[in-house]
């Protein structure tokens, strides 16, 4: 697979084995610029593994991961978020001891702040830096309409509103690809439609891509295309929602026979 | 005035040296809760960097002494101490270098750092007493009271005397100070946010902009500082002898435990807790407790509880009631 202009993310090949396992076994796919791509499958399919891989938090036991036209199978995450890619996850995480605006200025990396020379001789920097932060971080929780949760402690709120400021997370850089990992699950419906909405903005307005890991098929409906279904750490087809729907490898997948056969083989 | 009379002797013998060795146990116990709190594992080599740190102060206060710089009063180890850190500094970035990067980048469970941390404690065990020898070493002069007990007598006429030494006053004036200091880098500056964020969430860390082997290394540096500034501290209280400082592990880790591994203020209140009740319960209360009951109540015994010999048993007693009640620690040091 050559990747092209127009890829921003090509996986080669991946596999990811534990032990025995293979979570991930020899999965290919590309994820266009600017698209918002979803990534559905059964429980188990290797969605979040191939995530882990991808973002730098597990190492694939073979393949490559490309991004942009460059080889970052492996990179440690921080290099990563650095060249644009940040993911979320799938149970929100978050620096439970600081406000929400807290949290968000923690984000961007690189700070003139975070060496220990500058914390005592270059503290003008250092407030021009918070300062500029600061308003982008309000920024930020206002696009999310969460403005008056900036003073909470991030461990007091919802799961909901964790999962939005996981979003904001990704806003506080200039991120080029956005992994989503089940952005939607134990979100009630409004707060769904709301992160939603920005994931649609944030594709239009700053032209970030998307992949979404998610399993409310009206949530992949609405915002995603294509739709890249996995099984068994593989990629089984990919497409529009409508075409993956009626593809019999997925419902097989979904349905079970899959594993039945592979149970026979193996 | 007998009331007066043993609250003098009791601030005397229990509560100035109780206050004095808290600030002492604190210090320490920060370092061995930022350990834990950020690298994730219990460093049993605190007590020997301790001792190194305090070390290297001690070979430069007599290289001091000897060329006669002094800051009298004030004794010549204060102008020493910022050459101890830098030479711990260096001795805990390369040992991190060389041993923990190694098991770090192997994401190896905290128990085997741990064991691993016990290896570097024997080592640096080692080199300590090979370059300055096992024995006691005495480095502290300058004034030796802010105020001395007959001093106190003149001024105010009572039977009890009140001697502050000087370096109990330093201890606790150089621990306010560092406590002060971490507290506002830990809580206002970048670097302090990066190294609670990293604490807090790794994963998450890991995901922003946060450089981790930075982390590590600063984390390293601001150990090297509290374990040298409280080494030297209970050095020029008490004396510098290599194996005091091995046992001074146990009331460290008591302190930091019942305070709540990886939280700084738990530390601190862990440490005068254990301080206070070390130093109470073997101190011999006959004199106190003379003048506050009357003449026919008065104890025939010294009415210590314990030998001075156990005192670290106290550490011990107070670890397994606050975990009985607590398992926590009295601060959860832990975010959830």
């Amino acid at each position: 697979m050559t990747p092209t202009q127009t890829d921003m993310i090509v996986v080669d090949d991946v596999h990811k084995h534990f032990g025995g396992f293979h979570a991930v076994d020899g999965a290919s796919l590309t994820i266009a610029k600017g698209s918002i791509t979803g990534l559905i499958g059964p429980n188990g399919a290797g969605k979040t593994t191939l995530f882990n891989v991808i973002a730098g938090v597990l190492g694939p036991t073979s393949g490559t991961v490309t991004m942009d036209g460059e080889d970052i199978t492996g990179l440690p995450p921080h290099d990563l978020f650095a060249k644009g890619l940040l993911r979320t996850f799938q149970i929100a995480h978050e620096f439970s001891s600081m406000t929400c605006r807290e949290n968000l200025m923690m984000v961007p990396g690189g700070q003139s702040g975070e060496t220990l020379w500058n914390t005592w001789f270059g503290r003008r920097r250092i407030a021009d830096e918070e300062r500029a932060l600061r308003a982008r971080a309000d920024e930020v929780l206002e696009f999310l309409t969460i403005s008056h949760l900036a003073d909470n402690k991030a461990g007091e709120i919802s799961g909901g509103q964790k999962k939005l400021l996981e979003l904001g997370r990704t806003m506080m850089v200039d991120a080029k690809i956005v992994f989503l990992d089940e952005v939607g699950a134990g979100v009630n419906r409004t707060l769904l439609n709301t992160i939603g909405d920005a994931i649609i903005r944030l594709n239009k307005e700053r032209g970030y891509t998307f992949v979404v890991i998610e399993h409310d098929m009206d949530f992949i409906g609405r915002l995603c295309d294509p739709v890249i279904c996995m099984a068994e750490g593989r990629v089984l087809a990919e497409g529009t929602l409508d075409e993956i729907k009626v593809n019999e490898q997925v419902i097989e997948a979904y349905l079970g026979t899959g594993l039945k056969n592979k149970a026979a083989a193996g | 005035m007998d009331v007066l009379n043993a609250l003098v002797a009791f601030s005397n013998f229990v509560l100035v040296p109780g206050i004095a060795y808290g600030s002492q146990l604190a210090l320490g116990a920060l370092g061995v809760t930022l350990v834990y709190g950020i690298l994730r594992f219990s460093n049993f080599a605190h007590g020997d960097t301790m001792a190194f740190g305090t070390m290297v102060v001690v070979l430069v206060t007599w290289a001091f002494q000897g060329a006669g710089i002094s800051i009298d009063p004030l004794p010549t180890a204060l102008l020493a101490i910022p050459f101890g850190i830098l030479v711990t500094i260096a001795m805990l970035l390369g040992t991190d270098r060389v041993v923990y990067r190694f098991y770090r980048a192997q994401k190896v469970k905290p128990v085997i750092l741990v064991i691993v941390s016990m290896g570097v404690m024997f080592i640096m065990n080692g080199i300590v007493r090979l370059i300055i020898g096992p024995g006691d070493q005495r480095f502290s002069d300058g004034e030796r009271f802010i105020m001395s007990a007959r001093t106190f007598k003149e001024m105010t006429g009572l039977d009890e005397g009140l001697a502050i030494k000087t370096t109990q006053g330093i201890t606790v004036i150089t621990a306010i100070i560092v406590v002060l200091l971490l507290f506002w880098f830990l809580g206002r500056t970048r670097t302090g946010k990066s190294m609670r964020a990293y604490s807090d969430n790794e994963d998450l860390a890991l995901l922003s902009g946060i450089n981790p082997e930075r982390v590590v290394m600063v984390t390293w540096i601001i150990v090297a500082a509290l374990a040298t500034i409280a080494g030297t501290l209970y050095g020029l209280d008490k004396s510098f002898k290599p194996f005091v400082y091995f046992q001074l592990l146990l009331p460290i880790f008591a302190s930091a435990i019942v305070g709540g591994l990886g939280s700084p203020l738990g530390a601190i209140a862990g440490g005068y807790l254990i301080a206070f009740a070390e130093v109470t319960i073997t101190y011999p209360l006959k004199k106190v407790l003379g003048y506050l009951l009357p003449e026919t109540l008065a104890p025939d015994g010294l009415v210590q509880l314990l030998s001075t010999d156990y005192k670290f048993a106290v550490s011990f007693v107070i670890l397994l009631i606050v975990l009985l009640f607590k398992p926590t620690g009295l601060f959860d040091g832990r975010a959830h």
